[in-house]
């Protein structure tokens, strides 16, 4: 793990109480989940913007409204919703989601997907018309064409799945409510992510801690932009 | 578009459940044989004390091996920790106000209900004592004296088993706090210790989490509870209940009746008292005595709420 130095340097600086595997275990269910909705996120949203990029249909504009709107839906709202869905009295009460990491994906795929897709949409329409036209005179199919804007697209793309990230990876108040912050008591987390970890220890009074695990976060998220970058570089030297 | 992501995120949750299926052992499905609780998880919805103080990560671990099972801890507070319970998403609840646990028991979403254990709350405060209540024998007067001082009081106000007896305190003190020194800041008892001792406030505590947390602020122990001689009006007792699976049919109700059977036996009684932080010993069992307390069972008012119903 690229973290363990970090953690090792730590101690001449601060107390770092935590037990074996436990800063690993929680980096890892951020991980997890963040990465988990995005990834449902982006597969939602990117025909959602290629079809409000290419198409006229009755109600885009409201649907586009409602994207915009989305983009600054408070997350403890969505944490809530969430949660009287998941919760056993609710719709999918039968399904046993509450306190899951599959709840928290949920509670994080409907705040990540607003600027995903309005990110990537603003992306896809400044993409030339020319492009298009020509993928469609050398005869691509429909999904060829879409592929070529992508490929044309995708340094707003990938800034449009950076932005989701960060809102994902950052959030702190639904994956609280719908999560629990469960950890098991070998000190392993379940539900407990750098976030939610970092409310616990100043919750607790214990902030030199919370630094610890917010420095841990803030080079996390710093780390994934920066492969991000790369990859988007290196895909334009090809 | 709300629509169609609704059903997206319907599709989605089914879709992650199907995927997960041959992992997802815990919830429903151990009702027909009642000993194979293997491999199950029991959720525990829980007060923030009992888990800050460490005391469920240092007895959880026994129970989990004698029956190869996870325990799920979710710490929000008594009062959210019961309405956790009744909404069917735990399946063992740990609480320390009685008053709501004899509601959750009167209205039938709980079952077993029983005294577990206790400790007691400490008022707590700046060492230079503003409103003189260093050493007081009645938590009222101490209260009525932070009050007519009008010295600053942290109170928790999230509903949760200590603010609920701060505010019976207030109500028996005769007193109803308000105005710029009465401070609610709806958080967890951690959370209003660092407030209060940032503002060189008064705050009620219990003593596990103060204890666990006195390093950590410049605030002291002003009156005492029942532990330390104090009065009888600041004990807190905590109990335990098991969801009621006539009301929530999968709840994981065998392994939680198997949970409060362990915590109320003399093994983990001895492990609840032998658990101590900074050389000071937090919780006092008292689910084994020699002459049982019957009135554990039933919730007070029982007759006079279940005749109308």
């Amino acid at each position: 793990m690229p973290f363990e130095p970090v953690v090792h340097l730590v101690p001449g600086i601060v107390e770092f109480p935590f037990r074996e595997g436990y800063v690993r275990s929680i980096i890892y269910v951020s991980l997890y989940v963040s990465v988990t909705a995005v990834a449902l996120s982006t597969l939602f949203s990117l025909p959602v913007a290629m079809l409000m990029g290419f198409s006229d249909f009755p109600g885009k504009q409201l649907v586009k409204s409602i994207i915009n709107t989305g983009m600054g839906f408070p997350s403890v709202v969505v944490g809530l919703l969430v949660l009287f869905g998941v919760s056993n009295q609710g719709p999918l009460g039968d399904l046993n989601l509450i306190f899951t990491k599959e709840a928290m994906i949920m509670s994080q795929f409907v705040l990540a997907t607003p600027p995903i897709t309005a990110i990537s949409l603003a992306a896809i329409r400044g993409v030339d018309d020319n492009v298009r036209d020509a993928a469609h005179v050398l005869g691509g199919t429909r999904v060829d064409v879409a592929l070529v804007v992508i490929k044309e697209a995708r340094y707003g793309i990938a800034t449009a799945i950076l932005a989701g990230f960060g809102r994902a990876i950052s959030e702190v108040g639904s994956v609280l409510i719908v999560g629990g912050n469960i950890t098991s008591s070998s000190g392993i987390s379940k539900t407990r992510t750098l976030t939610t970890a970092i409310q616990l220890e100043a919750r607790q009074g214990r902030y030199d801690t919370a630094m610890v695990l917010g420095a841990v976060l803030l080079a996390l998220v710093l780390t994934i932009n920066a492969v991000v970058v790369r990859l988007g570089d290196e895909g334009a030297m090809r | 578009m709300t629509i169609q992501r609704r059903r997206f995120v319907a599709a989605l949750g089914g879709g992650i459940v199907a995927g997960l299926a041959g992992c997802s052992g815990g919830g429903g499905g151990g009702q027909s044989e009642s000993v194979g609780v293997q491999g199950e998880t029991l959720t525990l919805t829980t007060t923030t004390s009992t888990y800050d103080t460490g005391l469920l990560n240092d007895i959880h671990p026994d129970f989990e091996e004698m029956y190869g099972v996870t325990v799920d801890a979710v710490a929000q507070g008594t009062g959210a920790a019961l309405e956790s319970a009744r909404n069917g998403d735990s399946d063992v609840v740990m609480v320390h106000a009685r008053g709501l646990e004899d509601e959750f028991m009167r209205n039938g979403y709980g079952v077993n209900r029983r005294d577990l254990m206790f400790n007691d709350f400490v008022i707590v405060g700046p060492e230079d004592d503003p409103a003189g209540i260093r050493g007081m024998d009645s938590a009222t007067d101490a209260l009525n004296a932070i009050a007519e001082s009008e010295a600053t009081f942290v109170s928790r106000g999230d509903n949760s088993g200590t603010h609920t007896k701060e505010l019976n305190l207030w109500e028996a003190a005769g007193t109803d706090p308000g105005g710029d020194w009465y401070q609610e800041i709806g958080a967890g008892m951690g959370e209003a210790l660092n407030i209060a001792n940032q503002q060189g406030a008064y705050t009620l505590s219990d003593r596990g989490t103060f204890i666990s947390q006195r390093s950590e602020v410049d605030l002291v122990i002003l009156v005492q509870g029942p532990i330390e001689g104090g009065p009888e009006i600041l004990s807190n007792p905590y109990g335990v209940m098991a969801v009621n699976p006539g009301v929530h049919d999968d709840t994981n109700y065998d392994l939680a009746m198997a949970y409060i059977g362990w915590i109320t036996s003399p093994g983990a009684q001895d492990a609840i008292s032998s658990y101590e932080m900074n050389g000071e010993q937090l919780f006092f069992p008292r689910a084994v005595s020699e002459d049982p307390d019957f009135q554990q069972y039933v919730p007070q008012g029982w007759s006079s709420d279940s005749s109308d119903e």
